[in-house]
């Protein structure tokens, strides 16, 4: 393992001898004073039943609209595992309630979009651009906020989706990487790859064209960084053990870029399969199976990574949440307000933000669905500020001039 | 276009050449350009070089090689027919596609929905069985077919400035695949309201983009409505119901939503399809544009249905559009005057020229050609050809500045890559593939504004490396489907080779890793 703390210790010379130091590394030992802040945003693409996800179990008419896929009051037999008297996880959500007792885990309910769209295509690219309404904005706002921040340590791994490609979020003209697996970072041509990557260094290094200069510069970098971290040889720390899927995978190569040190502030995974409008199941079926991969890939991250936590947030987030009333199918149809997790050392956890606005007839969006009553981008905001240290935020949520206190991170 | 010189044309050209010969178009001017200046013209006018391509186009001329390209109509291309013989969706209309691929694998995928969550076994991701894989792959025809068809055309169509145009008027007026019904339009919307007008005048393009489903659809226009048309409406819902029978689940929940105005197409018409955001036009405008296109609705929008006004839908009251009256107790013409005034609006012909020489000549466009351009559209009443040709035979497009000033898409690297190396596809399947890799899902951009066509969007480090990836692939025959030919490709890069790289190309002794270090060398990601 090659991290900035073993570089650091051994002065770096022995590496930069060998002509092997990336430059930037050398200015991340300069930079290594100041603790980096990460930020770790999951979205739960399809739109998540967050009334199932985060149980209101207090209110009647939960249960009311719901008979055949409610999740029972705690007490019984699979049932909401109780978070204060009101809220309760999804039974299968079980592994993050140690996060919730430690009080590293927040949740934002009733949160979610400004604008009423119910198409998936719309509200994930409101989401994801933080502009509600606005289809043309041309980038997403964590690229925005690599532009905010922009700083001379900057590493290629700033930014990653652990993903077959950018997400939407991150597209923009700050750089960011989109990578599916680390150990298949790199030139690849069988037993010539060291030599052929030696000879595209070369002309890359010489090039007078000054962006691809650059920007090959970078990459081969990049590309030795990760070589020296061996991300083949990883073994998560703490017992953590990741879910076998493709967001688990996602996840455990965060932690593994994380603890790498290559300079990562911002990172991004996704899960899917939460469109549920067929047989949701309650506490076991469609939607617990996912809640138990998202539940327990998250609780290995945070397991994994340890006491690099007080340095770190995880935030989620789904398009929109679902109907109050289940459908014909025992499933449920596109709604509105929906539940966000926050979840990190500094984080005010244990406890359910927001203002919850009832789940009667009256108090619901247009009738049906879970009003909003937190703008999902009060959240995002807090979480720049708060966390990532950012106090201008008028960039990167343009328009958005009413933001909400909603007292998950930050003085 | 109808003289009788167009057989001679054809039959020549035919028997002739594949870069179109001159013939007919007006006598050939005398060759006169070095080999650096035809490279350019080949990189912007076309997809890059071939082999052989620079000695065509010296020996015809460069004169009448930009003249010929910019009639793409007189130019034969007996060879492409033959490159996409293999497709059954390009020629079938929106109402077939529906039928054959839209409407059953929605509904057998609900079905199968239904049936693996009544299946309390089943956890996490769907399992793959060989119905499902075979679903998922009859939902991606159409766009993998049409992305196919995209790279086949741009890599061998001798009508190589069609190729281009049809990219750039695709990405003007860019649709997403993925939003729902829109997939079962692609075909239509590139095959028959872009395509034959991209050289065409302005005003027909933008109305018909306008009235096509894709567009309609994507940008939710169909559902756009007279606040007070729900009310009028009230004895005509059992028909509007009927519209949708049995519809599958369905993702925007349409039918559930109150009708009322959506200014998303008015907005992006005047912000992306003509004015420019910065245009000049109110949020007055975009309420009155909108109000102006309600009724502009799809028959069938799930069904591949066509274009419809429909009357009860449409806001019958007087509008104010930047200035016009347009008054009330219109209909489908408020629309129609709505187009005429954008398209002769200056600022339109501004931006629109902005873009185009943004295209052919630099990413910060040189405002002189700019204003000519410009002057050039409000002149010939928005000739798009005529605009085009200002671009190509300005001193601006044909400096040395310009040369290698633009960073290639993934796309144009891909395409120009198989070009330069003379390489034969004979399935472009994983090229689909490589080009969405490299960052640029055809097809799928997202957000209205189509894909930048900017440097900074397509250089960072992981594409700069799948590029290179890429490159290797290819040369080394390890890209399915693809016959690496072994055609140099130094020489395509006119001598403009940094010592350095040419040295580094030098020490390799295969000659597929020449190839490929050319190919992944920084001087070959631009044209």
């Amino acid at each position: 393992m090659f991290s900035r703390r073993v570089f650091m210790k051994n002065g770096g010379l022995a590496l930069l001898s060998l002509g092997f130091a990336p430059a930037f590394l050398a200015r991340t030992v300069e930079a290594a004073g100041a603790r980096r802040k990460i930020l770790i945003t999951i979205f739960q693409r399809g739109a998540v039943d967050g009334l199932n996800m985060v149980v209101p179990f207090g209110e009647q008419d939960y249960y009311a609209a719901r008979p055949s896929i409610a999740i029972p009051r705690p007490g019984a037999a699979e049932s909401a595992i109780d978070l204060d008297g009101f809220f309760g996880l999804h039974p299968r959500l079980a592994p993050l309630k140690p996060l919730w007792d430690a009080r590293q885990l927040a949740i934002v309910h009733a949160s979610g979009s400004p604008d009423g769209t119910r198409s998936h295509f719309d509200a994930q690219d409101y989401m994801e651009t933080a502009t509600p309404g606005v289809k043309s904005t041309p980038d997403g706002w964590l690229n925005r906020y690599l532009h905010a921040r922009e700083h001379a340590d900057a590493t290629p791994f700033r930014a990653v989706a652990l993903a077959g490609q950018l997400p939407r979020m991150l597209q923009g003209t700050a750089p960011a990487l989109a990578i599916t697996q680390l150990g298949q970072f790199g030139i690849r041509a069988g037993q010539a790859s060291e030599m052929v990557q030696a000879s595209f260094e070369s002309e890359y290094a010489a090039a007078a064209d000054a962006v691809l200069h650059r920007t090959g510069g970078q990459a081969f970098d990049a590309v030795k960084m990760l070589k020296s971290a061996d991300p083949a040889k990883y073994q998560p720390e703490n017992g953590a053990e990741y879910p076998r899927s493709a967001y688990g995978d996602a996840l455990r190569q965060i932690a593994q870029l994380v603890k790498a040190d290559v300079g990562l502030e911002v990172a991004f995974a996704e899960a899917g399969g939460w469109d549920t409008h067929v047989n949701q199941g309650a506490s076991a079926g469609q939607l617990g199976a996912r809640l138990d991969d998202f539940g327990r890939g998250i609780a290995a991250l945070a397991r994994d990574l340890g006491d690099r936590m007080a340095d770190i947030v995880i935030l989620t987030m789904s398009e929109f949440g679902r109907a109050v009333a289940e459908n014909g199918n025992r499933g449920t149809d596109h709604g509105h307000g929906n539940a966000m997790f926050v979840i990190g050392g500094q984080v005010r956890g244990g406890k359910v933000h927001g203002r919850w606005p009832g789940l009667a007839r009256e108090q619901r969006y247009d009738g049906r669905d879970l009003a909003v009553t937190t703008d999902f981008r009060s959240v995002f905001a807090e979480v720049v500020r708060g966390h990532l240290g950012v106090t201008d935020t008028s960039k990167i949520f343009p328009g958005f001039s009413d933001a909400q206190r909603v007292g998950v991170i930050g003085p | 276009m109808r003289s009788p010189l167009r057989v001679s044309v054809t039959v020549l050209a035919a028997i002739a050449l594949s870069v179109g010969v001159p013939s007919a178009a007006g006598p050939a001017k005398p060759a006169q350009a070095d080999d650096k200046t035809i490279l350019h013209v080949l990189n912007r006018v076309a997809f890059g070089a071939r082999p052989g391509d620079v000695d065509r186009v010296r020996e015809m001329g460069l004169t009448t090689y930009i003249e010929r390209q910019l009639h793409p109509e007189r130019i034969a291309d007996p060879q492409m027919a033959e490159h996409l013989a293999g497709f059954v969706t390009l020629n079938k209309s929106s109402r077939a596609l529906a039928d054959e691929y839209y409407i059953p694998v929605q509904r057998a995928r609900q079905q199968a929905k239904a049936a693996a969550a009544a299946d309390p076994t089943m956890s996490g991701a769907p399992p793959k069985t060989p119905e499902q894989m075979q679903l998922a792959r009859q939902e991606r025809t159409i766009v993998l077919e049409l992305s196919q068809q995209k790279i086949l055309r741009a890599v061998y169509s001798e009508r190589q400035l069609e190729e281009v145009m049809t990219d750039f008027w695709f990405n003007h007026f860019n649709v997403f695949a993925n939003k729902g019904a829109t997939q079962q339009y692609l075909t239509e919307y590139e095959r028959d309201t872009i395509r034959p007008r991209v050289l065409g005048k302005f005003r027909d393009l933008l109305g018909a983009t306008a009235k096509s489903p894709a567009m309609l659809f994507y940008l939710d226009n169909w559902q756009s409505a007279d606040p007070e048309a729900d009310a009028r409406r009230q004895q005509a819902r059992p028909r509007a119901r009927a519209l949708f029978p049995r519809a599958p689940a369905m993702p925007e929940n349409a039918a559930r939503q109150k009708r009322g105005l959506n200014e998303n197409y008015g907005r992006e018409l005047m912000e992306l399809h003509t004015l420019g955001v910065d245009g000049g036009y109110t949020q007055q405008d975009v309420i009155n544009v909108a109000r102006a296109f309600t009724g502009w609705t799809i028959e069938q929008p799930r069904q591949g249905g066509g274009f419809r006004f429909e009357p009860r839908l449409h806001d019958m009251g007087e509008k104010i559009v930047l200035g016009h009256r347009i008054r009330g107790g219109g209909g489908q013409s408020d629309g129609e005057e709505v187009l005429d005034i954008l398209a002769k609006h200056p600022a339109t012909a501004r931006f629109i020229a902005t873009k185009l020489v943004r295209r052919f000549v630099a990413d910060t466009p040189p405002q002189d050609l700019v204003d000519r351009a410009a002057e050039r559209f409000v002149d010939t009443g928005g000739d798009i050809r005529e605009v085009v040709r200002v671009i190509l035979t300005s001193r601006e497009f044909l400096a040395p500045e310009a040369y290698r000033a633009k960073v290639k898409t993934p796309f144009e690297f891909v395409v120009s890559a198989i070009r330069a190396t003379g390489s034969d596809v004979r399935g472009a399947e994983a090229l689909v593939g490589s080009v969405r890799q490299l960052g640029m899902p055809l097809y799928l951009c997202q957000p209205p504004t189509g894909y930048a066509d900017r440097a900074e969007a397509w250089v960072n480090t992981g594409a700069l490396l799948n590029r290179m990836n890429f490159a290797l692939q290819l040369v080394g025959g390890r890209m399915r489907g693809v016959e690496p030919g072994a055609a140099p490709v130094a020489p395509l890069l006119a001598g403009q080779l940094s010592e350095t790289t040419a040295a580094t190309i030098a020490k390799a002794t295969d000659p597929r890793q020449v190839a490929a270090l050319t190919l992944g060398s920084p001087e070959f990601q631009r044209r």
